[in-house]
């Protein structure tokens, strides 16, 4: 009979280990299931994890992988503090949107005059956008006791309403012929987030997150507010005799990963994307909480999160095209991934014990 | 080297290639927005595709992406199919205008096709179907066989297409039924099982028995069928599944022909960058058949109008007609030209509620 036994403390080879157990856990299962769907496991997987990465093409994918994980990143780290200490931002999508909103919004009223500071003013907007949005839940919680996981959440769905809204009135390109969607940015020196170096993905958005996660990691590991952060989700009462205000956790925690999202949607709006669109937002709030979880909530942990997340994206569209793997199957393994990472994680904390169970 | 001129290096390579060896079949990549089995838009492209397949045999070669997201992850996708050789691209949804100029600009040797867009180029054409004249035919039987006189409409997006179509259905349904009045619901998406069947069910809690839709799920014909009186329409597919009742016509999107005269032009060197609208009278706008839950008369009504609109008779926003503010927009007999139907953002006389704004 197997049982599990619950650890004394929680192991640290294990921590380390179940990311990596669950990343080839999910190759196999994956790799099954592409040849339940009757196509070549190891030619699918090896399309999935190689190609972008060494493949004929890989000039163009590892950039990619940069574009598309910088975000991931940026809002993981915030998140992650919030999550060490039990303070649950699920809305980062909705701060996402408000960032970009806020940030482009700056940009297009100074449409069309060039100068240098108008870039830095965006970017200072697109982090008091999303900061402002992550404080409503904030407030609530901290005045009239809200649950800020359901409040932030909502606010995502209001959050889309008004990018529905700006792209449709206000934002909207004049020379658009009717259609929804803003200027493009690209197209706007003055406001675009270019390649730092091009050719190589690095935009500013790459560079902010990389500071974000040394940032992080100074904070958490040797600063007061990281250990107050880091006690609170340990021991909240041991936290609240060593003097810790919890509603200026909650303020500072929900406000970071705001402020922090914010920037992402800003430097995605200004950059990659071009548009405040309808449908700008992919979900990068959302795969965000994944990325802060797969990479343990540390700042290393989640800067490698990031990049296996979006080479899983950039990888799943070469294998589509190149296999013709629905979309569907890439979503499956993508959803995997984070099964199997919740399923290890148990070992953590738990030990297997086999055999029948002895009277105590 | 900057990347640009290593991708453009690199398609060129591509492009010398395939065109030393006139035996390397063509191949034609597909960008989807929704996912081949929606039932609706991205499911009647990927007929096409099959069309263009079915055409061709080992001639040509095909592959599709689904799901992708209007953006920078459009144009990963596109430039990737470029780089892994494909000669002409087909680019399915409004939001891929952009990323489809942007990439086009790094391979002037691969051609590109963007659905319902304006922006084109040397290597860009642009594709789009006259549906308002389907919803014409639909306005006609919605008309008649609304009882509480009210007929609902699932919108998806405010941009010029929804609304040429709202509008269009509701001069025809407004000719044949002076008291009929529309409830316009925006749904803010073009597939969403859940939410379509919401804004249904919306609709026809406020009295509506009649259902347009411009999304592109069967969940509004699976609501309709649930409220058991209920009239719809299929859209952009057939969904005959729903038929006879409550499903009693459909708008058909046909792409087919016009995807396989397009692959053929490349494969004779003679594609060059064109702005096609076209509608019911070339088959790209295809009328699904109309059951027999419909009456007789009603029916016969509906063919008329749909024979005249392909015989280039009858134009289906033709004057007298009035804006919803009252101010004049065609006088008697005037005909709207494509530019303002293009960029159409006003509802006609009589509609109520406002466009998002």
């Amino acid at each position: 009979m197997i049982r599990l036994e619950k650890r004394p403390d929680p192991s640290r080879g294990w921590s380390l280990a179940t990311p990596v157990v669950a990343v080839l856990a999910t190759m196999l299962a994956g790799g099954l299931l592409f040849a339940a769907l009757g196509k070549d496991p190891i030619v699918a997987i090896r399309t999935i994890f190689w190609e972008p990465l060494f493949g004929e093409f890989s000039f163009y994918y590892r950039p990619q992988l940069v574009v598309k994980g910088a975000p991931l990143v940026l809002i993981a780290i915030g998140l992650s503090l919030g999550f060490k200490a039990g303070i649950w931002n699920i809305g980062a999508e909705g701060q996402y949107i408000i960032g970009a909103l806020t940030g482009a919004g700056v940009g297009l009223a100074f449409y069309p005059t060039e100068s240098v500071f108008i870039f830095p003013l965006m970017v200072l907007a697109g982090a008091l956008g999303g900061w402002a949005w992550a404080m409503i839940p904030a407030i609530l919680k901290t005045r009239f006791g809200t649950n800020e996981i359901l409040v932030s959440l909502m606010l995502v769905y209001v959050a889309e309403q008004l990018l529905a809204s700006m792209s449709l009135g206000l934002l909207k390109n004049p020379e658009g012929f009717g259609f929804p969607g803003s200027r493009n940015l690209q197209q706007y020196d003055s406001a675009h987030n270019a390649e730092l170096i091009a050719g190589s993905g690095l935009h500013w958005g790459a560079a902010a997150a990389l500071i974000a996660v040394i940032f992080a990691y100074v904070l958490v590991n040797k600063h007061m507010t990281g250990f107050h952060i880091r006690l609170t989700g340990d021991a909240p009462r041991a936290a609240r005799f060593a003097g810790v205000s919890p509603a200026r956790l909650v303020l500072f925690c929900l406000g970071i990963s705001g402020a922090l999202a914010g920037l992402a949607g800003l430097f995605e709006v200004s950059g990659p994307a071009g548009v405040v669109s309808i449908d700008f937002n992919v979900g990068y709030g959302f795969t965000a909480i994944i990325v802060a979880f797969l990479g343990r909530l540390h700042p290393v942990g989640i800067l490698l999160a990031g990049a296996l997340m979006a080479l899983t994206y950039i990888g799943g569209d070469i294998a589509q095209s190149n296999l013709g793997l629905p979309s569907a199957a890439i979503q499956v393994f993508q959803g995997m991934l984070l099964f199997f990472l919740l399923a290890f994680d148990v070992l953590t904390n738990f030990r297997i014990r086999l055999g029948a169970s002895e009277v105590a | 080297m900057k990347l640009t001129t290593l991708l453009a290096s690199a398609a060129m390579a591509l492009g010398l290639a395939s065109g030393a060896m006139a035996d390397d079949p063509t191949k034609v990549g597909f960008v989807y927005v929704g996912p081949v089995g929606d039932g609706g838009w991205t499911y009647e492209h990927d007929q096409g595709r099959k069309a263009v397949e079915a055409a061709f045999g080992d001639k040509v070669e095909t592959v599709y992406v689904e799901n992708v997201a209007e953006g920078p992850d459009s144009e990963r996708v596109m430039t990737q199919m470029a780089l892994e050789g494909a000669d002409l691209i087909f680019t399915t949804s409004f939001g891929y205008m952009d990323p489809t100029i942007n990439v086009a600009k790094k391979f002037p040797n691969v051609k590109f096709e963007h659905a319902t867009g304006y922006k084109r180029a040397d290597n860009v054409s642009t594709y789009s179907a006259r549906f308002y004249e389907g919803r014409a035919v639909q306005g006609v039987i919605a008309g008649h066989m609304t009882k509480s006189n009210v007929v609902g409409y699932i919108g998806s997006f405010p941009i010029p297409e929804v609304i040429r179509g709202i509008n269009s259905a509701f001069i025809h349904a407004k000719k044949v039924n002076p008291d009929v009045e529309f409830k316009i619901v925006w749904a803010f998406t073009w597939f969403d099982p859940a939410k379509e069947a919401d804004a249904a069910k919306v609709l026809i809690e406020q009295g509506a028995d009649v259902i347009l839709q411009h999304t592109d799920s069967t969940a509004p014909q699976a609501a309709a069928q649930a409220a058991g009186n209920v009239v719809t329409f299929g859209q952009a597919s057939d969904m005959a599944e729903y038929g006879p009742f409550p499903r009693v016509s459909s708008i058909i999107d046909n792409w087919g022909p016009y995807y396989v005269a397009r692959t053929k032009a490349v494969m004779d060197g003679t594609w060059e960058s064109v702005d096609t609208w076209d509608g019911i009278a070339p088959g790209m706008v295809g009328i699904g058949e109309i059951t027999d839950a419909v009456p007789t008369e009603v029916r016969a009504e509906a063919l008329a109008l749909k024979d005249a609109i392909a015989a280039g008779e009858y134009f289906p926003f033709t004057g007298p007609l009035k804006k919803q503010d009252g101010s004049d927009w065609l006088a008697e007999g005037e005909t709207a030209d494509d530019g303002t139907l293009a960029g159409m953002n006003f509802f006609v006389e009589g509609l109520t509620g406002d466009i998002p704004q």
